[in-house]
């Protein structure tokens, strides 16, 4: 079976080189989507989540444990079906229902993640920008928030490098992202091991170097305290 | 000037404040000394509110904070306060530490509360220090300018929660130097202190406070020298040796 296992990589490659880029970018495209507006919406949960009136954290809290309580595998099946039956006249794409349901599921992780970062910031800086005159919001928004970034932008890198590797549950409805491209390669080619292993390294690739950018840009936050 | 009227503060079953009765007069340096746990803190944060007591009333220029629908922050902008950890702003450059709430809350131009900012740097010898960020500052320095930040405001009072009580041993004149000319200006300070030469000194008035109440009080003179109540001369016995 692994007579030519080298020959045939490369077989592959020459063949679908353009087709894994392609899912490479959809992979990246998806992943950056549902960053971008998990992180929208998770700031909005955690917002929820820190307010004083009470359904509104109460909403937000059941929200999240739901979200991280459940497989993300079992939500892209709700949203993927839920979504056409209910707004049917959206004509929503594949690919659009399953943006959004990881868009959901990030937006709870990312809420834990602006929480914690918020968290993590003295006490003692609301307590000066308060008695100093400042209201809440301005405490908030002038001496927590550019504080609490610092902790919140690597976790977010951190996040953006988990969801590269969820995404790949989002070829189970074809999306065009990298699994997908296996999945196509595999029943053209009859290979079942040498694409895997082609998309395996694109996927490492992927997740090393952000991992690495992400630690850099940590440590260049870090000293800038 | 502030005035508490049977002032309680319970943190859960614990009973930290149990009735305090006092004024703070126009002018006046008051020490509040005492062993940990006697509830000097929570006294004094309870004067601008950032702990809401369970009961009883504070009163600010004639203006019952613990009412409903009073404006705190800006009654806060009068009263000063000095925390033990500093508290300084470290994404702030020291400048914009002191010109953020006279800029943002008062309305001041920028210019002019900069300049007003390095002239109260440079009372407090800090005047290089101006562009820097406060990481780069020592413990003492720090201390200073979480006074000028206060002092920024033009604030009406000073509350000074144990100012000196983390800093290094070698940096703690300075940063009482920089109180005693305060003092020395006129301003009306509360100081939670455990630096007894020092209460001593600047004081007008000192309170002994011991298990959520003032235990005794008077001039520095009466209470270090001529001590009434055993438990006040039990802690003096201790801390002074």
């Amino acid at each position: 079976m692994f007579d030519n296992f080298g020959p045939n990589i490369a077989r592959v490659l020459e063949k679908y080189w353009g087709l894994f880029l392609q899912g490479a970018g959809y992979t990246l495209l998806l992943s950056f989507i549902t960053v971008f507006f998990g992180t929208i919406l998770g700031s909005a949960l955690a917002l929820m989540r820190r307010s004083r009136f009470k359904p509104a954290n109460a909403l937000a809290t059941g929200y999240v444990e739901l979200m991280r309580g459940t497989p993300l595998l079992l939500q892209l099946y709700f949203f993927y079906f839920m979504l056409p039956e209910l707004l049917p006249l959206l004509n929503l794409s594949k690919f659009a229902c399953v943006s959004i349901a990881l868009v959901f599921n990030s937006a709870a992780y990312v809420c834990e993640i602006v929480r914690a970062g918020i968290q993590a910031v003295d006490p003692g800086q609301t307590e000066a920008a308060r008695t100093l005159g400042l209201s809440a919001r301005q405490a908030m928004t002038r001496i927590v928030l550019p504080q609490a970034v610092k902790n919140i932008l690597p976790a977010l890198g951190n996040e953006f490098v988990t969801v590269i590797k969820e995404t790949s549950l989002a070829s189970t409805f074809f999306v065009g992202d990298l699994m997908t491209q296996y999945s196509t390669v595999r029943g053209t080619m009859f290979l079942v091991l040498e694409p895997l292993v082609v998309v395996g390294v694109i996927y490492f690739l992927l997740t090393f170097f952000l991992s690495k950018l992400v630690n850099s840009l940590e440590r260049r936050m870090k000293a800038s305290d | 000037m502030i005035e508490t009227i049977a002032l309680c503060k319970n943190f859960g079953d614990l009973e930290v404040l149990r009735g305090i009765t006092e004024t703070v007069r126009n002018g006046e340096v008051i020490s509040v000394i005492g062993p940990s746990g006697s509830g000097k803190s929570t006294f004094l944060r309870c004067l601008n509110l950032l702990e809401s007591p369970t009961s009883g009333t504070v009163v600010f220029d004639g203006v019952s904070l613990t009412d409903r629908g009073v404006d705190l922050n800006l009654h806060r902008q009068k009263m000063g306060m000095v925390f033990q950890h500093f508290n300084v702003f470290p994404h702030l450059t020291v400048l914009q530490n002191i010109t953020l709430a006279p800029v943002l809350l008062k309305k001041r131009s920028r210019p002019d509360a900069e300049a007003y900012a390095r002239e109260l740097l440079a009372r407090v010898g800090l005047s290089d220090k101006a562009q820097e960020h406060p990481r780069r500052l020592s413990g003492g320095q720090k201390q200073r300018l979480a006074i000028v930040r206060a002092l920024a405001m033009d604030p009406e009072v000073m509350l000074f929660d144990e100012p000196t009580s983390a800093l290094d041993p070698e940096m703690v004149g300075e940063v009482l130097q920089v109180i005693k000319n305060l003092v020395l200006q006129g301003m009306t300070c509360v100081i939670v202190t455990h630096e007894m030469g020092f209460a001593r000194e600047v004081s007008s008035r000192v309170l002994f406070m011991d298990e959520g109440r003032i235990e005794e009080q008077g001039s520095p003179e009466e209470l270090f020298d001529r001590p009434r109540s055993p438990r006040t001369q039990a802690f003096l016995s201790k801390v002074l040796r």
